[in-house]
């Protein structure tokens, strides 16, 4: 645990029951929220606690509908982001808020004051007093847009102290970061509340919130349900904080800790055969180079590797979505390897892709209609050509109700659901009619830990249900928790097929570097 | 065809490329400076053509080109404000606005002009010169370049103080930060509404400028639908100039060129049938477009309201 500095007396920024509505969702119930200089407050909650909402609050982005702020103890009316900055508050936002044609310095000046020529002398004084202080160094003549998200966050921290901030907002600042650079933020952040900054540091991740937070507050469906003061935290060890979280976050302990149950082993005859299956990528990595492998009814096999190791060409080869060069694909005795999307889904076999939003579903389309989406034109839900509202709808709620998707109605439209439901209506839709294999891309990426526990349960009862599936997944934990058999892809290639059993992580740590199991 | 390459006639074709350049010129900056903050104002025309007919009928009514200008630039204005309020304050859409607007004011121009004159076309004085010294005694670009209204060398250093803006100025980084990235301009402080709202306004201000010059200077006369696409064509320039106003003056001396050749080809009497030779400025606007079209590099949110806090 960090060394907690000493706890400061009056908040900078003070929350008190702000409440924030949009259509179809409460998204922040009567929250309140103190932060107070010289403390790491970490705002933890799962994809749509409403996290962003409360910072675009302070930040100046909405209006709070009830409820009021205040700063140094005066009621004030955040009503623009221009008015946050006044007041001191800066945040680095969930998505990077820097034009990419613009140069670093550029950004970096870019609304200090508009009708005078930025003085580079300046700022590169005060930017070596930031070096020296935080040990962030910028280049600053280098185009924005090609520097890493990483570099381009360190930006917009160092705009933020440019500024001379009282209070710092990090929103989901880790999810584009590697684990080293989240420690190095975490080491940051230290400094900077050493500083006399506030900073808020908001993220899903359970074990962030506990080794970074100083204070810990957990949102759950726009409500705060609990609070952790230093005080109390610095008193219990790590895994004693986490388990006091988990219980806030999900009410039940054992939800993040089951694993799913694998009721019934793999059976019979392969269903789904690929031999020498080769489809040609623009770089070395973007292709699948000579895979075989059976897949039996009932069965999980699992594809690890780094990403972008031929995965996806993988899957969108099986799927029909990418022409093969050589090789075959055989489903249930049948020659697929040049039938199309269409037939190949006919016949049973189902793909879940990665790209939820930007391939699986139509953001602006209600959910009905992307529940619907791979059956366009075809009955029951289109008879001669003319669409059957009634009879998309009524699937749909059945549809809503079975797979337990949070949505308002299915009217909405689905981008704006949380990734975890867009994940269920997708799921829904795959496995309607007489689905055989489905292949899975990536299935938990980018969602919170009870979906993550879901979603797992939920392929673990697709296999129980005698349907073949292949998981592709860069998340080693997901595979031995529920594949049957795991494979390792590199390059394009399969490197070797191991079973789950004891002992497998070490045989797939060794084939993911090169060696033989 | 010796004709054609008399001193007198080159000097002719290239005081009519500039007379025909300055309003595409004008008209280019304008639009540029809309899409660089996100605009894509397609109004220009009708902004141009209010200018050509305030300027007209102000310089007719009070004798005073000069006061002409000034009431171009408002009637360019006037315009510009709808489309601001409309596209930027209401964020309905940008090009239905724009088309609406200048069908309106085709209209509107119209009707006035046939209300006030008739069918009679009175004529302006000849237009005030003012001939740079030393310069004017050039032959060919002397008389063609340096023997023009003020308002001529005018357009001619808006090229380098405009781009001086963009590339230096703070100003300019919020103007390219507002077409980008809105987002990122507004959690920076910067209201996009207000910075997007004066720069449709300077369009309105420069495409009115254009269109009275056109009216007043050019031609000397207002005829309804005067401008005939030059504010279109206005728009060609900026989203081919990737930016630059430089590269906005030499698409206008480039289509300036094909439109005063087009004249002067009639002119001169060659034996070319007359309907090819008109379709020269659009023949030019066409091959332009397909060599550089697919270059053009636009502002990412070009054309797209900004809504703060959506997503
Ligand atoms: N601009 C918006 N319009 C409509 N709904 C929104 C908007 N922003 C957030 N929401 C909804 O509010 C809820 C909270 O979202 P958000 O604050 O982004 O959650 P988090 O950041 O914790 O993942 C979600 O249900 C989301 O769909
Ligand atoms: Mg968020």
């Amino acid at each position: 645990m960090p060394v907690r500095s000493a706890p400061a007396t009056a908040p900078v920024v003070e929350l008190l029951g702000v409440t924030k509505r949009f259509p179809g969702v409460l998204a922040v119930d009567r929250v309140d929220l103190a932060l107070l200089p010289g403390e790491v407050h970490a705002l933890l909650g799962e994809n749509g606690a409403g996290k962003s909402t409360l910072v675009a609050m302070l930040s100046g982005l909405v209006e709070p509908d009830a409820g009021t702020v205040r700063v140094e103890g005066r009621e004030r009316r955040i009503g623009s982001p221009r008015a946050a900055l006044q007041q001191g508050i800066s945040t680095v936002f969930q998505h990077v808020m820097l034009v990419p044609t613009l140069t670093v310095l550029e950004n970096l000046v870019l609304g200090m004051s508009w009708w005078r020529r930025p003085d580079r002398a300046e700022l590169e004084r005060r930017l070596a007093a930031i070096r020296s202080e935080f040990g962030i160094t910028l280049d600053l003549d280098q185009p924005t847009g090609e520097l890493s998200l990483g570099e381009q966050q360190q930006i917009e921290i160092v705009r933020a102290l440019l500024r001379q901030s009282r209070v710092l907002i990090l929103d989901e600042a880790t999810s584009m970061l590697t684990p080293s650079g989240a420690d190095e933020l975490g080491a940051l952040m230290r400094r900077l509340v050493k500083s006399g900054l506030a900073v808020v540091f908001i993220t899903h991740k359970l074990d962030e919130a506990c080794r970074f937070g100083d204070r810990i507050t957990v949102l759950r469906l726009g409500r705060k349900v609990g609070e952790l003061a230093p005080e109390g935290l610095a008193a219990m060890d790590q895994a004693a904080a986490v388990d006091e979280v988990v219980g806030l976050m999900f009410g039940d302990r054992s939800i993040a800790e089951a694993r799913p149950t694998r009721l019934r082993k793999a059976e019979g005859a392969p269903i789904l055969t690929v031999r020498g299956l080769t489809v040609t990528g623009a770089t070395r990595l973007a292709r699948v180079d000579d895979v075989s492998f059976d897949l039996r009814p009932g069965e999980i096999l699992g594809i690890a590797g780094i990403d972008g190791n031929g995965q996806k060409q993988l899957a969108e080869a099986l799927a029909g979505q990418r022409t093969v060069a050589t090789g075959s694909i055989t489903l249930d005795g049948r020659d697929i390897t040049r039938d199309s999307v269409a037939e190949r889904r006919r016949l049973g076999l189902r793909y879940l892709t990665d790209d939820r939003i930007g391939e699986g579903a139509v953001g602006g389309f209600p959910v009905a209609t992307n529940t619907v989406l791979k059956e366009i034109g075809a009955p029951p839900f289109w008879s001669g050509g003319i669409e059957r509202p009634g009879r998309i709808a009524s699937h749909a709620r059945e549809l809503i109700d079975r797979y337990d998707v949070r949505t308002p109605d299915e009217t909405t439209p689905i981008g704006r659901l949380s990734g975890g439901n867009i994940q269920k209506v997708l799921l829904a839709r795959e496995l309607s009619g007489e689905a055989r294999v489905v292949v899975f891309n990536k299935p938990t990426y980018g969602l919170d830990v009870q979906n993550i526990m879901a979603s797992r349960n939920r392929i673990a009862a697709i296999a129980d249900a005698s349907l073949a599936v292949l998981l592709i997944s860069t998340d080693l934990e997901e595979l031995l928790d529920v594949a049957d058999r795991i494979a390792v892809m590199a390059a394009g290639r399969l490197t070797g097929i191991v079973a789950n059993d004891e002992g497998a992580r070490a045989r797939i740590g060794a084939l993911m570097i090169g060696r033989a199991a | 065809m010796e004709a054609l390459l008399t001193a007198a006639f080159l000097t002719a074709l290239l005081a009519g490329a500039v007379a025909a350049g300055v309003p595409l010129l004008l008209a280019g900056l304008g639009e540029q400076m809309s899409e660089k903050a996100g605009v894509l104002n397609i109004g220009i025309e009708g902004m141009m053509l209010m200018g050509a007919y305030l300027g007209f009928l102000v310089a007719f009514e009070s004798g005073n080109v000069a006061l002409g200008f000034v009431a171009g630039m408002a009637g360019g204005m006037a315009v510009a404000l709808f489309m601001a309020i409309l596209c930027v304050g209401l964020g309905l859409n940008q090009i239905v606005i724009g088309i609406g607007l200048t069908l309106g004011v085709e209209g509107l121009t119209a009707l006035l002009h046939h209300f006030q004159f008739s069918t009679t076309y009175p004529r302006l004085a000849a237009a005030w010169r003012l001939p740079v010294p030393g310069l004017v005694e050039l032959p060919v670009i002397g008389p063609a370049l340096f023997d023009r209204h003020p308002l001529v060398y005018l357009a001619f250093l808006l090229v380098p103080l405009l781009a001086w803006l963009y590339r230096r100025t703070a100003l300019g980084l919020t103007l390219r930060a507002a077409g980008e990235k809105p987002a990122a301009l507004d959690v920076a402080g910067i209201d996009v509404q207000t910075v997007r709202f004066l720069a449709v306004l300077f369009t309105g201000a420069m495409a009115g400028l254009g269109g009275a010059f056109m009216a007043n200077v050019a031609a000397g006369i207002f005829i309804p639908f005067m401008t005939g696409g030059a504010g279109f064509i206005g728009i060609v320039l900026a989203m081919l100039a990737r930016g630059r106003p430089a590269w906005v003056l030499i698409g206008a001396v480039i289509f300036g060129g094909a439109l005063s050749l087009t004249t002067a080809l009639q002119v001169a009497g060659l034996n070319v049938p007359t309907d090819l030779i008109q379709m020269l400025p659009f023949a030019a606007v066409m091959a332009v477009l397909v060599l550089y079209g697919r270059k053009a590099r636009l502002p990412a949110a070009l054309g797209l309201p900004y809504v703060r806090g959506a997503r």
